[in-house]
């Protein structure tokens, strides 16, 4: 029955994300006959080869909708203005050539694989910053850091408020 | 609405290029990496900003396919595009490439 459920719950995400793909193809509504039949061939593809692992680990509570309300705010909000700044502070230093590499620990206290993903996804993403390791057991993040200024950092101190967002959207 | 896409394209290319220049200034595969995804990844989301801005303008069926394309791929360059660094990093590392002049490496230390 819960295997049934994860089928279920992933091939109608990957439908939804396929119908978009394929918006304003054709004659039935926006989408024509046979982008539906492909969709719907892929989509349960799709569901049976991915959804035991998708939903594993405490999954169902992503499906709350204001944890993705919570995800754009954070994504046009904060995460966006993090990565213009620190995009034009690495801009600076491939043309000036000023860098103090180094890889540091910190330990963001995070306890599910949605949370880390998304904190590390945020860290790597975000110029300056690069996610090289994560200690499964004790949850310590290893990050190559392009200008070191603390050699034991707190998470504030590398990446500012993502983690406390990652706590609010994923955990 | 043509400023506003010249305007895209425009950072797009700067961001673009200074991720080249990146690749090859900055020391080591680590820096690198640093300098060639992410500064690509900025720029490309503004130049896919731009595609999608065009393709709205333009309207109907073909203009709002390659609007929600455009934005589809910037979805999924912001989903790949850290995964794929963070694998390279995570190799380098494993095969034993130390990062040029780091100042501090605890992953190191943990071994």
């Amino acid at each position: 029955m819960r295997r049934v459920a994860e089928w279920t719950a992933t091939g109608i995400f990957a439908f939804a994300v396929y119908l978009l793909l394929a918006t304003f193809t054709g004659s039935l509504g926006l989408w024509a006959p046979d982008e539906l039949i492909a969709g719907a061939v892929l989509a349960a593809v799709t569901a049976l080869a991915t959804g035991a692992f998708l939903w594993a680990q405490g999954g169902w509570r992503l499906l709350q909708p204001q944890r993705w309300i919570l995800f754009l705010l954070y994504l046009i909000g904060p995460f966006l203005w993090a990565m213009a700044k620190a995009n034009l502070d690495v801009a600076w230093r491939v043309i000036t050539g000023r860098i103090r590499p180094g890889i540091v620990r910190f330990n963001p206290n995070l306890h599910t694989d949605f949370g880390r993903t998304l904190l590390a996804n945020s860290i790597t993403l975000t110029p300056g910053t690069l996610t090289v390791d994560i200690d499964d057991d004790s949850g310590d993040f290893y990050v190559h850091w392009i200008n070191v200024t603390d050699e034991s950092p707190t998470p504030e101190r590398v990446c500012g408020s993502f983690p406390k967002w990652a706590r609010r959207i994923a955990e | 609405m043509n400023a506003l896409i010249y305007a895209f394209l425009a950072i797009g290319a700067v961001f673009n290029g200074l991720g080249a220049v990146a690749l090859l200034r900055f020391p080591d595969v680590y820096t690198r990496v640093h300098g060639a995804t992410k500064c690509t990844t900025f720029g490309s989301i503004f130049s896919l900003l731009g595609v999608a801005v065009y393709g709205f303008a333009q309207g109907g069926g073909i203009g709002g396919t390659m609007a929600v394309r455009a934005f589809l791929a910037l979805v999924f360059l912001l989903l790949t595009n850290p995964t794929g660094s963070h694998a390279l990093a995570r190799a380098a590392h494993r095969a034993g490439i130390k990062p040029f002049r780091a100042v501090v490496d605890r992953l190191e230390e943990r071994r």
